[in-house]
């Protein structure tokens, strides 16, 4: 009796991994077709039925890609407006957490109500003006013009004073009699306390700037300044260029986020379900 | 501290310190109003300049024509407004945009709904299945259009392992009937990962005690998911629907890297059709206009959401 409520047990385990293996394949289907293109010769590009599975390691059409477009000059804009906005918001967003969480101030609901506010306009509908704006400045073609207008964000400030609120405020109580300034409290008490928190801004901003796509089209017209996704966007437009490279190069930009996914994952999650999930 | 100090102050004293603690409290408090601005400026000048001025900005453009630099021309009022919908291409971008928005928005979280129940299995190494399920938050939306790009291609793509199982000769991208449910598809793909995400930790909210009562009542699986599960999860819902209808209006990538709107403009969506008019056709008053008017679909989506939720927080 034991044993067949045993057996049991264990093929609907069985079966539940095997459901899971089967959504997991699913899912993957896209990443994994882009794999097996990206390992494709040549002349394998054009064998029927197509193959499924790669004969091999072809690290050959990372390296034309690479010579197709100049793609690591891309990654490397990208990873310096991702940085520039990544630091930015990290700046900005614990200025002002701070002034929320610690300082009493006249109108604070207000305030903290317009930043809030900020979240609920659509990039979209601030964007012609916003363009001009920028063209205007001469940032057509620069960092600050790809970086500047993401690096504050009500998001990142709602984030970080939700957690400066959780540190006890006999801590401030006690620096304020010992004379300590806010920007030092700010600097050696709270900032070292809330760097779980800090750390989701940082992991979620960057990842959010690298993936950008609509505002480096409008901004950027000279190739040495485009970002990646722009870049590779535009291989697509080489004709003669054959799919399997295209491919490596997909599969090369999209290795430095889905290593970052993998790494701090525990952060980015918390940062994407900060806003969603009460408790 | 102030109270403090006067405690100790005679009666008679009192009212003579009574003036000059106001003041101090006066003092004290413009000093606290401008360390706070200190610290609130940057981001404030960074929100005044690349998000307030430039939606009255955006307002103002759309009650103009401009030149074909953006330079206002002439004030027209709400003549743009009352162009768009006279324009038939205008007409058909809101059209395959709501169409849109009912393609992609159930189907995401439904698939996302049947994902996170997998997710919140109880068994060995599930974080490596939850990881997989939210992978593509990390997919970009110009490689993930990429990938589907070739997905959709007649000889290397998808289309020989669909005829193994017998639909054959799948038009994909190239005909107007299908290219927005392929777009859609992508669409879904790129959306699915946030929206597991949330609602599995929506799910690990529930109080384990919930299922346990109803265990001895002797609920299974399926009652247990209609009658705790899906109830709980009522807010993450609407918190969902919203940002997946909010998404799908702001959709622009995979349109303009896989469809350029079309085939006979069926993939035209809003944000496309608004970058087409301005950034190609100059009409910067006309395109202004039209993202006033995704303002304002955005408002009133995240009005109904503060609504419902609030009232949900009073019902718990």
């Amino acid at each position: 009796m034991k044993k067949m409520d045993f057996d049991r047990h264990l093929l609907s385990k069985l079966g539940q991994y095997l459901i899971l293996i089967i959504a997991a394949i699913i899912i993957l289907f896209p990443i994994w077709s882009a794999f097996n293109i990206s390992m494709m010769s040549d002349t394998e590009m054009g064998a029927y039925p197509p193959i499924q599975f790669p004969t091999g390691i072809r690290l050959e059409n990372v390296k034309r890609a690479l010579t197709q477009a100049p793609l690591g000059r891309y990654l490397f804009n990208s990873v310096v407006q991702s940085t520039l906005v990544m630091l930015g918001q990290l700046i900005t967003s614990s200025l002002a957490a701070y002034a929320f969480a610690f300082i009493d101030f006249k109108w604070r609901n207000i305030f903290f109500l317009l930043f809030l506010s900020t979240m609920m306009i659509p990039w979209e509908a601030t964007i012609i003006p916003n363009y001009l704006f920028v063209q205007k400045l001469g940032w057509t073609d620069t960092f600050q013009g790809l970086a500047v207008p993401f690096m504050a964000t009500g998001f990142g400030t709602f984030l970080l004073r939700q957690f400066f609120l959780k540190i006890p405020h006999e801590l401030k109580d006690a620096a304020t009699i010992d004379g300590c300034s806010h920007s030092r409290f700010l600097l050696t008490i709270v900032l070292p306390l809330a760097r779980p928190a800090l750390g989701t801004l940082a992991v979620y901003s960057f990842l959010q700037t690298y993936n950008q796509y609509l505002w480096p089209l409008l901004v950027t017209n000279n190739p040495s300044m485009r970002t990646v996704q722009i870049g590779i966007a535009l291989l697509q437009d080489e004709e003669r260029l054959m799919i399997n490279i295209i491919m490596a190069g997909v599969i090369f930009i999209q290795i430095p986020t889905l290593t970052l996914f993998v790494v701090s994952n525990r952060q980015l999650i918390r940062g994407l379900t900060a806003g969603a999930v009460k408790g | 501290m102030d109270n403090n100090l006067s405690h100790n102050q005679p009666l008679s004293g009192r009212v003579i310190k009574q003036k000059a603690r106001l003041s101090g409290v006066q003092k004290r408090s413009i000093k606290n109003f401008f360390q706070a601005l200190l610290f609130l400026s940057p981001a404030l000048i960074l929100f005044i300049l690349f998000v307030f001025i430039p939606l009255f900005r955006s307002f103002e453009i759309s009650a103009y024509i401009t030149d074909p630099i953006g330079r206002l021309a002439k004030f027209v009022g709400f003549q743009n407004y009352r162009r768009l919908f006279e324009t038939p291409d205008f007409i058909n971008s809101l059209k395959r945009t709501l169409i849109f928005v009912l393609y992609t928005v159930p189907t995401t979280i439904l698939i996302s709904l049947g994902l996170a129940v997998l997710g919140d299995l109880r068994l060995k190494g599930i974080s490596f299945f939850r990881m997989v399920f939210s992978v593509s938050i990390a997919i970009s939306g110009a490689t993930a259009s990429l990938m589907f790009l070739y997905i959709y291609h007649p000889t290397v793509g998808v289309n020989y392992l669909l005829s193994l199982v017998g639909v054959h000769n799948m038009t994909w991208l190239v005909s107007h009937k299908t290219a927005l449910m392929s777009v859609s598809l992508t669409a879904v793909w790129l959306q699915i990962g946030l929206n597991t995400v949330i609602l599995l930790a929506a799910m690990q909210t529930i109080p384990e005690e919930l299922y346990e009562s109803a265990m001895i009542d002797g609920a299974n699986g399926w009652n247990k998911f209609v009658h705790i599960t899906l109830p709980m999860l009522s807010s993450t819902f609407f918190f969902l629907l919203v940002v997946d209808i909010l998404a799908a209006f702001q959709t622009f990538t995979p349109i303009h890297i896989m469809t350029h709107g079309g085939p006979l403009q069926s993939t035209n969506l809003l944000v496309y059709s608004i970058y087409r008019e301005f950034y190609f056709n100059g009409k910067f008053g006309f395109a202004a206009a039209q993202s006033i008017m995704l303002f304002f679909v955005m408002l009133i989506l995240t009005i109904l959401q503060f609504v419902f939720v609030e009232r949900k927080v009073y019902y718990e």
